[in-house]
């Protein structure tokens, strides 16, 4: 469970997450067409394309929030998408952060970050509590604890559902489109904290338009469009040498 | 009205026009005001509905066996109701086929039949098919529960519905089984929007509690209606009604206010 090793080095044998040919049908619209995708420990990968790509369903069925139709999923080894297999234990150690954030409105700050862990981990109320505010500091909200999501800005928001995410000890995250939703002025908050997480050596699977953190922290950049990887590789080569077609033209509109 | 003197031939402006309509009417319905007064005996109302000696009579009883009557009759209703609702309409978010049906029944049952018919059909009912004569309380609480809880089944649907889905999402995410993410997450924000339509809820099983005189009440039984419409009869008076009627909004409007207050409470919240 330490995350010190960092191998950025891809051999199935170090895969954190393995997909193979994944298949996802939306009714009859068919949004990701055989995907093999996989993420080393301690890596931080990148996926980028067009809107409609599959890229949010992919991180979405790595939790299984969205049910593969065909194809296999291992998590540090484990198959998820066996039937068998136990989805809540395997989702409490993947921590997701959402685009729309999803603070439970109704509970403070600091009990957002404590629920989950009295709750699925069954964590003392001292412990959860000592947890959450160790987290809430490392995302440089603690003046905040007991504030409502409400009275929280975009940018503030982002960084407690990190935090909650954290607070589960998680082995790996998963960003959908973290800032996406974020006031420009606040982006660089939430990406610092991301950064920081990286540095770690926290394994990170980030769905993003944020080329310019993919080009800094990335150690992989995945580009996605009609429901298949079209290029993958380091940041540089991807998007500074880009080799496909579809991948120059996507980076010739957003860059 | 100096510009309509150096204008004559101009029309009034739409505002002024709308002000000179809004006037009027405040001048008819002081008229229709003043015309009622003049024309009701007004004798003959304080002798009917506003006897002080016949209301005096009607205390303590009328708090203490009838207005508790009331409060205590709706709160098992609704309790009951509050819990089939909430059964019935988890049921019918279900992706269990049968469970959508059986409440959908249910709720369908319910929600056509006139509270009356229920009561009686309980009433008589109950003791026909299994042999027992159930109290008037439980066949109160059954009856408005029913009834209750088939309007409530809706609106807390409607509720659960309006949860965003991405509250769920992070739940399970989080590691939270199906039943914990609603218990915990969805289910409290549910109550918080439909807090309004809850209370309207409440209020008409208040209402309706006055149906229980159906099943012939002995005098500590007696709820607010049954109460007065006996003491009416025995003195021939309407003063009782007028009595009661303020007993109930004595319950009706403080109910109103506390909702209001919690409604702006968990605004803040939001």
């Amino acid at each position: 469970m330490t995350q010190t090793e960092t191998t950025p080095a891809a051999d199935r044998g170090a895969a954190v997450i393995d997909v193979q040919n994944l298949h996802k049908y939306f009714g009859d619209n068919e949004v990701l067409k055989g995907i093999d995708f996989h993420i080393a420990r301690g890596e931080v990968v990148c996926v980028i394309g067009p809107s409609g790509s599959g890229k949010s369903t992919l991180l979405r069925c790595v939790n299984l929030l969205e049910e593969p139709t065909s194809g296999t999923i291992l998590v540090d080894g484990d198959e998820i998408t066996d039937p068998d297999a136990d989805v809540d234990a395997l989702r409490a150690r993947i921590g997701m952060v959402f685009q729309q954030f999803n603070l439970f409105p109704h509970m403070t700050v600091l009990r957002n970050l404590t629920v989950a862990q009295e709750k699925v981990l069954k964590r003392g109320k001292a412990e959860s509590l000592e947890i959450a505010r160790t987290n809430l500091e490392k995302v440089g909200l603690s003046d905040k604890a007991d504030a409502y999501p409400a009275h929280l800005s975009g940018g503030q928001q982002q960084r407690v559902a990190i935090a909650r995410a954290l607070s589960m000890n998680p082995d790996m995250m998963l960003f959908d489109e973290p800032t996406s939703a974020l006031d420009p002025e606040l982006v660089g908050d939430v990406l610092a904290v991301m950064k920081d997480l990286a540095a770690e050596g926290m394994t990170m699977m980030v769905v993003t338009h944020e080329m310019s953190f993919a080009r800094e922290v990335a150690d992989k950049v995945v580009f996605m469009d009609g429901g298949v990887i079209v290029e993958e590789g380091l940041p540089a080569d991807v998007l500074g040498n880009p080799q496909h077609e579809r991948t120059q033209e996507f980076l010739a509109r957003v860059l | 009205m100096t510009d309509a003197a150096v204008v004559p031939k101009k029309r009034m402006s739409p505002r002024k026009r709308a002000a000179l309509v809004r006037y009027i009417q405040y001048a008819v319905l002081v008229l229709v005001i003043v015309a009622l007064a003049l024309v009701a005996d007004w004798g003959e109302i304080r002798r009917a509905f506003a006897d002080l000696d016949i209301a005096s009579q009607l205390f303590p009883d009328v708090i203490l066996i009838a207005l508790k009557n009331t409060i205590f009759y709706t709160a098992c209703g609704f309790a009951f109701g509050l819990a089939l609702g909430l059964v019935l309409a988890l049921m019918r978010l279900s992706s269990v086929g049968p469970y959508r049906w059986i409440s959908t029944g249910i709720i369908e049952l319910f929600r056509g039949l006139p509270a009356l018919v229920v009561f009686l059909v309980l009433g008589l009912g109950l003791s026909l098919a299994f042999g027992v004569q159930p109290s008037n309380l439980t066949i109160v609480t059954l009856a408005l529960g029913l009834v209750g809880g088939a309007y409530m089944a809706e609106t807390i649907r409607a509720g659960i519905q309006a949860v965003p889905k991405g509250q769920y999402e992070a739940a399970r995410t989080l590691g939270m089984t199906h039943t914990r993410a609603m218990v915990t997450i969805v289910i409290p924000q549910a109550f918080r929007i439909i807090l309004p339509p809850l209370t309207n809820e409440l209020i008409l099983l208040t209402k309706d509690s006055s149906l229980v005189y159906i099943l012939g009440l002995s005098l500590d039984e007696y709820e607010l209606t049954a109460f007065g419409r006996e003491a009416m009869n025995a003195n021939a008076n309407l003063t009782p009604m007028v009595t009661i009627a303020l007993c109930y909004l004595l319950i009706t409007v403080p109910l109103s206010i506390v909702v209001r207050r919690m409604e702006a409470k968990s605004g803040r919240a939001r």
